[in-house]
């Protein structure tokens, strides 16, 4: 069947890829406008402390300074994307909440003159106590950070489905074990920006954004401006990640300073500022409890997780709940209990990173699985095997699963890895580790309550056939949507995929979407194009049959051409019959919308988690160990992929190949540490340590044919699954290499020396 | 180098430099302080350019001066004075793509694009050096630039590539 797509399954190049090779694509940081200034926020020294005075007049009096900005210029209310936790205003009013809070801003005529002003803005702080650590912030008689927040606790849940008590009673087999997931953050090469400008009572915001529509939403509930008064639009965005996943302090301070001054002005942020601004993973204690039966069947299991949300909730109140709900989605057990506490604290909050919710935990149960596997005897991949999710279930938590071919991702990755010539025969020093993934396909639900379509798609043809325009408000961050959802569109209307020119991320100049998060776009953004050009196609068959004088039925369209199925030398070309019906009927053109069916179950945080597909994978790394020195060396990384239908390999791969990338780099060199104040200690690229090509091996990646009904032609997700397992199947490979249990993420070199050291001392003791 | 220039009311001394961008020579003024690659992006509009850091960490903003690899954000604009900068607007000819552009856009080795400019800089830098490198002289010569999204696999076969459609030619 796939052998009959045109373009679908082939590896289309990036629509994007020339301008992009060649310096032409203008991202924002590159975009100037007329009469423009520049903007900068002032960030706090304080780690919790109370505004007492902002003086503003020396600053303002500066030459080439146009405005400075405090929580007075802006509108009060509180933004924040659960109703139930706005808990942040564009400035601080009464008290700063982390190191780098927002205080003021500043416009002027250049850059020098922003950084200069800023530092004569003087504010008077009075000190409070503060507090780092979730634990210490749910004492008693700790900082209270959010007044409205008692013992700073921001979220918790507490979910049970069927007994674990009962499952862990007729076990045999139950482990607990403790495990610590630390703070990393996406770091996109592309740093923050946004420019806004006022025409009228109308504002427009280019903005690195990857959900055009919710920051349009979320400009226009904190300015009181109908949804039609807000235009954003998304220029070439340099990767998200997740970290471009909601509205920023820049990119209200934009749309403030634009207004006061009546010119534009281009927010944005510095490395420094990346790193103090940013909303990445959670640092989280997770601890699991297990229990299996005598093959290694988990019977049930039991996560009791506190998470360490910062000073502000943001996109973390979906990370609450998705670091319980994904648990259950590869493996199958009947009684699950989640229970968590996200807790505010004195540093800069935490959200989205990709991946959602998902990696820590998983990397703490396939940690688990492992030590189990190991407890009973059982080979690696066989109590995976054993526990895998299959297709057409519904996990514990009521998610439903269609299709999985877990077992195929597994038993190809022991192919390919040759798993079964190297596990137990690796030289010392070296080990070998597996993972499993599952992912959503789109979040079932959207972020904020609307009965809109979560994606909808325009195609227009020209005026003679023979181009057309795909209208997406889908945002490409560089995984290569805009050529996903091209091939589409030229596969659902049987037209060359080259005359297609696609708009997309511009809430005023394309169509409604809710973005580039979840994974979502290729199965919702995809089903809202497939319907478009469906019903493109269907137009220009019915006017093809009177012109060729046929019942549209026998007709076909495909690359341009419109011919009769069963005796295709009856052929005309689309642009032949586009050009009668638009000089007939008007343009001609198609529109689709998606909105997911209803999914999951009726308790309490039921929605996230929700999908109306799922992705699974299986990794496998293999590392050597520097046993003096504790160094880690990356041998090989293998990940299969379920994707269902592949629409375009060569991007499949890469989002496979960037998702372990970050997986290794978070299981191994990056970390956000602070000082004891709440300072970044590490705020730059050269210390918060991104992989680079040194230190990263070739990885193979693999998809396999599958088919999902729910997504369209049975494609679904990729990008963020692709990192869920990384950080276990290190974790497991230096536990195969070393026989020490990595609890505490990343495994830096020097907790593996320390992990091996102490390992030497209990068997010197021995 | 010309003399500084006080500038009255700053107090900031200006200099009259010439840079060689691309071959084409353009003589402006800057100020001592004014770092190559903002000059590049903001007063020359070579934004192809990037800014990832501006502290030599990320080699979006890699040039080449005088044939070599360089951070443009830690050269200063006045000690490129007199010298040639190929920046990535500078590679194709006319319509026709550089091997190493065409190579990236065959390879995927594009996905954000932000790092792209600058890791063909250096990839460029390395070929012309060294046109046939081994896998590990390839990541050795794009160490210094960061990607966060591909994991550097396509890249690098994209480069091995450029550089054996080289070997395939002579």
């Amino acid at each position: 069947m796939k052998d009959d797509y045109a373009v679908i399954g082939r590896s289309v190049p990036k629509l994007d890829a020339r301008l992009k090779v060649t310096g032409q694509a203008l991202y924002a940081g590159d975009m100037k406008f007329p009469n423009m200034l520049f903007g900068k926020i002032l960030r706090s020294p304080h780690a919790h402390a109370r505004i007492l005075k902002i003086d503003t007049s020396e600053a303002e009096r500066l030459h080439g300074v146009k405005a400075v900005i405090t929580h007075k210029d802006v509108p009060p209310k509180k933004y924040g994307v659960s109703p139930a936790r706005r808990d942040e205003n564009i400035f601080c009013i009464d008290k700063v909440r982390h190191v780098g809070d927002k205080v003021a801003a500043v416009a002027a005529i250049d850059e020098e003159t922003v950084y200069r002003a800023l530092k004569l803005i003087k504010v008077d702080y009075e000190e409070l106590p503060a507090v780092f650590d979730p634990i210490e912030a749910m004492a008693e008689g700790a900082p209270l950070i959010h007044d409205d927040f008692p013992h700073n606790i921001n979220v918790e849940v507490h979910q049970s489905f069927g007994n674990v008590k009962e499952a862990f009673d007729r076990a045999f087999h139950v482990r607990t074990d403790t495990f610590l997931g630390h703070r990393t953050y996406h770091s996109p090469l592309e740093p923050h920006v946004s420019i806004a400008f006022w025409e009228g009572d109308k504002v427009t915001v280019y903005a690195t954004t990857q959900k055009a529509h919710y920051l349009q939403v979320d400009l226009a509930r904190q300015f009181d401006l109908p949804l039609g008064k807000v235009r954003v639009v998304c220029p070439f965005i340099g990767g998200g990640f997740g970290g471009k996943a909601a509205a920023m302090g820049l990119d209200f301070a934009a749309v403030a300073l634009s207004r006061l001054t009546g010119r534009p002005v281009k927010m944005f942020y510095d490395r420094d500022e990346m790193f103090t601004h940013n909303r990445g993973r959670h640092r989280q204690i997770m601890e699991l409890t297990t229990g299996v039966d005598r093959d290694g069947k988990i019977l049930g299991i039991h996560a009791n997780f506190i998470m360490d949300g910062g000073a502000y909730t943001g996109n973390g109140i979906a990370t609450a709940y998705y670091s319980g709900a994904l648990l259950p989605v590869s493996y199958e057990f009947d009684n699950f209990k989640y229970d968590m506490f996200r807790v505010y604290t004195n540093l800069p909050g935490s959200a989205s990173q990709r991946g959602h919710g998902a990696v820590h935990p998983k990397y703490a149960l396939e940690s688990q699985l492992e030590m189990i596997a190991r407890d009973l005897g059982i080979d690696s991949l066989e109590i995976r095997l054993r526990n895998r999710r299959k297709p057409n279930t519904v996990t514990v938590n009521e998610l439903g699963v269609n299709s999985c071919e877990l077992e195929t991702c597994i038993e190809t990755a022991r192919k390919i890895s040759n798993w079964n010539e190297k596990k137990g025969k690796l030289p010392r020093g070296r080990g070998i580790g597996v993972a499993s993934g599952g992912f959503v396909s789109g979040a079932g639900y959207p972020i904020y309550r609307t009965n809109l379509p979560h994606s909808v798609a325009l195609i227009r043809v020209n005026e003679d056939g023979s181009a057309a325009t795909l209208y997406t408000g889908a945002v490409d961050i560089g995984q290569g949507s805009n050529t996903v959802l091209c091939q589409m569109a030229a596969e659902a209307m049987g037209f060359r995929h080259e005359d297609i020119t696609v708009v997309s991320a511009d809430t005023e100049r394309s169509t409604l979407d809710f973005g580039a998060y979840s994974s979502r776009q290729t199965l919702m953004s995809g089903w809202a194009v497939k319907k478009a050009g469906e019903m493109v196609k269907e137009k220009l068959l019915e006017m093809a049959s009177k012109m060729m004088n046929v019942e549209p039925e026998v007709l076909e369209c495909k690359g341009s051409e419109v011919f009769v199925k069963n005796n295709p030398t009856i052929r005309e070309p689309f642009g032949k019959i586009a050009r009668e019906y638009f000089v007939k009927n008007g343009i001609l053109m198609g529109q689709g919308s998606y909105t997911p069916p209803k999914l999951g179950g009726d308790y309490k945080g039921a929605a996230v988690g929700t999908s109306p597909a799922y992705s699974f994978s299986a990794q496998i790394v293999e590392l050597k160990i520097d046993e003096e020195t504790g160094e880690i060396d990356v041998k090989g990384v293998w990940d299969v992929h379920d994707s269902g239908t592949v629409i375009n390999p060569a991007l499949v791969h890469g989002q496979s190949h960037g998702g372990i990338y970050m997986g290794l780099g978070e299981a191994i060199w990056e970390e956000v540490k602070f000082d004891e104040n709440g300072r970044i200690l590490n705020p730059n690229l050269a210390e918060y340590r991104m992989p680079t090509a040194l230190d990263v091996p070739m990885m193979d990646s693999l998809a396999v044919e599958g088919f999902e009904p729910a997504g369209p032609w049975g494609a679904k997700e990729v990008g963020e699954g692709a990192s869920v397992p990384t950080e276990g199947a290190v974790a497991n490979a230096i536990l195969d290499a070393t026989g020490v249990l990595m609890d505490t993420l990343p495994f830096s070199y020097e907790k593996v020396w320390h992990a091996l050291r102490k390992k030497e001392k209990a068997a010197d003791k021995e | 180098m010309m003399e500084g220039i006080e500038h009255t009311t700053s107090g900031d001394k200006r200099y009259a430099i010439q840079l060689i961008v691309n071959g084409d020579s353009y003589d402006i003024v800057v100020k001592a302080n004014a770092l190559l690659v903002n000059v590049l992006r903001d007063q020359l509009n070579f934004t192809g350019t990037k800014k990832g850091c501006e502290l030599g960490d990320c080699g979006s903003c890699t040039v080449l001066l005088n044939g070599k690899p360089v951070n443009s954000c830690m050269v200063l604009a006045v000690e490129a004075d007199g010298c040639e900068i190929t920046t990535v607007e500078g590679l194709a000819h006319n319509d026709e793509l550089d091997t190493i552009q065409q190579a990236f856009i065959d390879h995927a080795a594009v996905q954000c694009g932000f790092c792209t400019p600058g890791m063909i800089m250096s990839a460029k830098a390395l070929l012309n050096d060294n046109p046939h490198p081994t896998e590990q002289e390839v990541r050795e010569a794009i160490a210094g630039n960061l990607c966060r999204c591909t994991g550097y696999v396509h890249i690098i076969n994209a480069v091995l590539a450029a550089s054996n459609k080289d070997k395939k030619g002579v």
